[in-house]
């Protein structure tokens, strides 16, 4: 029988110190999961803006509304942390990039691009 | 395609439909610098022409296939068994809902 292992075990995640790579990582995730749960409103817009125009123009007004902007910005943020993310993982498939000193630099560019083509969508859309 | 989605088989959906998704991402964002819309008519207009449209058919099809993957992901990862089959069903469900919107959506603009 296999003795378990008497190694402690500290799984506090908020005071390990995590590679950057695990914080591209997590980001990737809770970026999908936050698109996904902004996928019906987007559709919602998108069935405004189709509809007539009336629903165009309602579609228009609400990116007025503080409440529709702070979910476009979080969102923004989402997509684009999540397709640098993304790309960087297909890379990955092809083995570019994988030797772990680029995969942190790339890293770096996914956490920090992601944060900036979100500022960038901000204040161009709002 | 396979209604089952796992192993390599889902791997494989993940990637395609990533980059089906990519290529629609640059599709639009090179037409529309190029002849932006503006107003309610040139925006129905370009969405209705049957290439744009067929390319919207696509980009949602891949994008409901790679919200499967991932969010089957996300499920199997933190739910605990016993819950699994259930929240699965309601994602399924969710995407069933989104899918069929998403249909309606652009055979309003053919009606």
């Amino acid at each position: 029988m296999i003795e378990p292992s008497r190694r402690p075990v500290f799984l506090d995640l908020t005071k390990i110190a995590m590679p950057v790579g695990a914080l591209t990582s997590i980001g990737h995730r809770i970026s999908g999961i936050v698109l996904a749960a902004s996928a019906p409103l987007a559709v919602y817009v998108l069935a405004l803006s189709l509809r007539d125009a009336s629903g165009w123009a309602q579609a228009a007004a609400l990116f007025a509304q503080p409440v529709f902007e702070a979910a476009v910005a979080i969102s923004a943020w989402a997509l684009a942390h999540h397709v640098l993310g993304g790309v960087r993982h297909l890379l990955t498939d092809f083995g570019i990039g994988a030797s772990l000193r680029v995969a942190r630099r790339s890293a770096w560019f996914v956490n920090l691009g992601g944060l900036v083509l979100a500022l960038a969508a901000a204040t161009a859309v709002l | 395609m396979k209604l089952r989605l796992s192993g390599p088989s889902a791997w494989w959906a993940q990637r395609l439909s990533a980059v089906l998704m990519l290529l629609f991402a640059t599709f639009v964002a090179t037409s529309l610098v190029a002849h932006p819309v503006a107003g309610y008519g040139q925006w129905r207009d370009w969405v209705a022409a049957p290439g744009v449209s067929l390319a919207f058919v696509v980009f949602f099809g891949a994008l409901l296939v790679h919200m499967w993957v991932g969010l089957r992901d996300v499920v199997l990862d933190y739910a605990k068994p016993s819950l699994r089959l259930a929240l699965l069903g309601v994602v399924a469900l969710g995407l069933l809902g989104l899918g069929a919107w998403l249909l309606v959506i652009l055979l309003r603009l053919r009606a």
